[in-house]
């Protein structure tokens, strides 16, 4: 059946590609971390480092998704809606974080806010602390988790055009009431989207919070952070339970939204 | 209410869009800006519905001075070429959305949302999205949205560009009806000259950024100013300077020479069903045609290779 292989042909290519890569390797993981059953697992996971570490991981995304929304969408309607010289360039700094390493934004943000940094005595003789606590974590995430919401919602208002907005206009809409009601509900699937994206990266990011965190145990320790530090210390039932909840937080992440939108695109029955 | 434009320029880049233009609307009139693409007809209706900010000039509406006013101040119904429906919303509340900007109360936007899905005869579907809608009914949406705040002057840009001929001619009839019930002063943006005279009572021809002649339908027809609005209003013969309109052509029997008529030899017969569109060449070689009726082609027998009689009309020379 020479027909029915050529089309199975690049199934299978692409199939044990994404198995190679991803499958066996996140198996491997659930595998070596359930071997031993439960009970280690639960002890590792209920460690109190290990549930600070959740914990923060947690508080990191809850702060650095919203921002990162809000900036986000606004700055795709800058690129998109905005009449200023320069867009080209904003378009271009908004994939910095795509090329630059992360270790390498870790260092920079040293550099600036660290105690021997530009701010550093300035901030110091105001008791702040951004370098080895939350502020430079919340720094170092939100800058490389970006460009998400903004590179989704671009092309998405890109495709949706001026008029609807135009149209609100004169019909007495306020801009931002035409915002509230046209143009976000028409872009909000890319929003949802680019705010998925974020959130698994928020969540996974390591080189630069490695950083600017100093991972303190207990203190500034994130949940990819313990895996390691666990893994480090040949505390190999530790790093793996740690590294299931990791990637079961992404799953769910990933499920809600796929939840969510299926739900809201019921409803609207667009 | 009334409109007045004064010597508006617009440019985009090195190109001009409108070059010192000034229009006059009267109030309860119903105008057609008429021209090729690109001859700035679209622009200067966004100009005036302050979606385009004009370099120089002014815009007023009912005697006031509105240049340097937002859209949203404007009190203009606009209804976009391809309708710019809102498509997350139902038909209901693409046409409450004016009003409810406004923060009009439930009471108020139902009775008026109600009242203007009659008049554009789509009552019953107001829970309908704009996806399921023709293109005809989406056309009737979008004037029903801009009429939901009582604006002061209503703006169609091409209104019926989008949609096939037989819900086109439809739809023109049904406007022209509709502003004869609402009498609310309206503009609108064609690039078909049957379509401006079938609808509008004044029209204004444009081209390259100029407004070459304002008039009503029969002035333009009768008395165009220029070659350009001659030949853009209706078909044409160009025999050298000379135009001519083609049912001005009289076709007489072969030999009949009376009046001045000269002979013809018929290239080609095209019926096009009502009119019979007959090519033919003078004895100095040079090819017209002209529009004759059914009856006319059935008494003379024409078909081609024949030779008969033309009589042509004094022709119009523009200097």
């Amino acid at each position: 059946m020479a027909v029915s292989v050529r089309r199975l042909g690049p199934r299978a290519v692409g199939l044990t590609y994404l198995l190679a890569l991803l499958g066996a390797p996140v198996a491997m993981i659930f595998y070596r971390t359930f071997e031993h059953g439960l009970a280690p697992v639960w002890n590792a996971v209920t460690q109190p480092n290990a549930i600070h570490a959740f914990w923060l991981s947690v508080e990191l995304v809850a702060i650095v998704v919203p921002l990162n929304t809000v900036f986000g969408i606004g700055i795709a309607l800058l690129i998109e809606r905005g009449r200023f010289r320069g867009r080209a360039l904003l378009g271009l700094l908004l994939d910095l974080p795509f090329a630059i390493s992360p270790v390498v934004v870790g260092l920079a943000l040293v550099l600036v806010y660290g105690r021997t940094g530009w701010f550093g005595n300035w901030l110091t003789a105001h008791g702040i602390q951004v370098i080895f606590s939350i502020p430079g974590m919340v720094l170092a995430t939100a800058f490389v988790s970006l460009p998400f919401v903004a590179r989704e919602t671009v092309p998405v208002l890109h495709e949706l055009g001026t008029d609807a907005e135009q149209a609100a206009a004169t019909l007495g809409a306020s801009a931002w009431q035409t915002f509230r009601r046209v143009t976000l509900p028409a872009i909000r699937w890319g929003v949802v989207y680019g705010v998925v994206l974020t959130t698994a990266r928020a969540l996974g990011e390591f080189g630069a919070v490695s950083i600017v965190s100093g991972r303190l145990e207990g203190q500034t320790q994130t949940l990819p952070l313990y895996v390691q530090d666990r893994f480090e210390n040949f505390d190999t039932t530790g790093a793996y339970a740690a590294a299931v909840v990791l990637a079961l937080l992404a799953f769910a992440t990933l499920l809600t939204m796929n939840l969510l939108a299926r739900r809201t695109r019921r409803d609207t029955a667009v | 209410m009334a409109i007045e434009v004064h010597n508006v320029t617009k440019r985009f880049g090195s190109f001009t869009a409108l070059d010192d233009v000034s229009v006059t609307v009267k109030d309860g009139a119903l105008m057609a800006l008429l021209g090729p693409s690109g001859s700035g007809k679209s622009t200067l209706l966004r100009i005036i519905a302050g979606l385009e900010t004009p370099d120089a000039g002014n815009v007023s509406i009912a005697g006031q001075d509105l240049t340097a006013a937002p859209a949203r101040t404007r009190g203009v119904g606009f209804v976009f070429q391809h309708y710019a429906p809102f498509k997350h919303m139902t038909v209901y509340d693409n046409v409450a959305f004016g009003l409810t900007v406004r923060r009009a109360s439930k009471n108020e936007v139902n009775e008026r949302v109600g009242e203007l899905l009659s008049l554009v005869r789509l009552d019953g579907l107001a829970k309908r999205y704009p996806s399921q809608l023709s293109g005809g009914q989406l056309q009737r949406m979008a004037l029903a949205r801009a009429l939901a705040p009582q604006p002061k002057v209503l703006l169609l840009d091409e209104p019926f560009g989008a949609l096939d001929v037989q819900v086109r001619g439809e739809l023109r009839e049904w406007l022209r009806r509709l502003h004869e019930e609402i009498h609310v002063t309206t503009i609108f943006v064609t690039h078909d000259q049957e379509e401006a005279m079938d609808v509008a009572g004044q029209i204004v021809v444009m081209n390259g950024g100029r407004i070459e002649q304002t008039g009503t339908p029969r002035e333009l027809y009768e008395q165009p100013v220029n070659e350009f609005v001659m030949s853009f209003i209706g078909p044409v013969n160009r025999l050298g300077d000379a135009l001519l309109r083609p049912h001005d052509i009289q076709i007489l029997p072969g030999g009949d020479f009376a009046s001045g008529a000269v002979e013809a030899l018929v290239r080609r017969v095209v019926h096009l069903g009502f009119e019979v569109r007959v090519e033919l060449t003078l004895p100095d070689g040079r090819d017209i045609w002209a529009q004759v009726t059914r009856e006319t082609t059935a008494e003379l027998e024409l078909e081609e290779g024949q030779i008969l009689s033309a009589r042509l009309p004094t022709p119009r020379l523009f200097a």
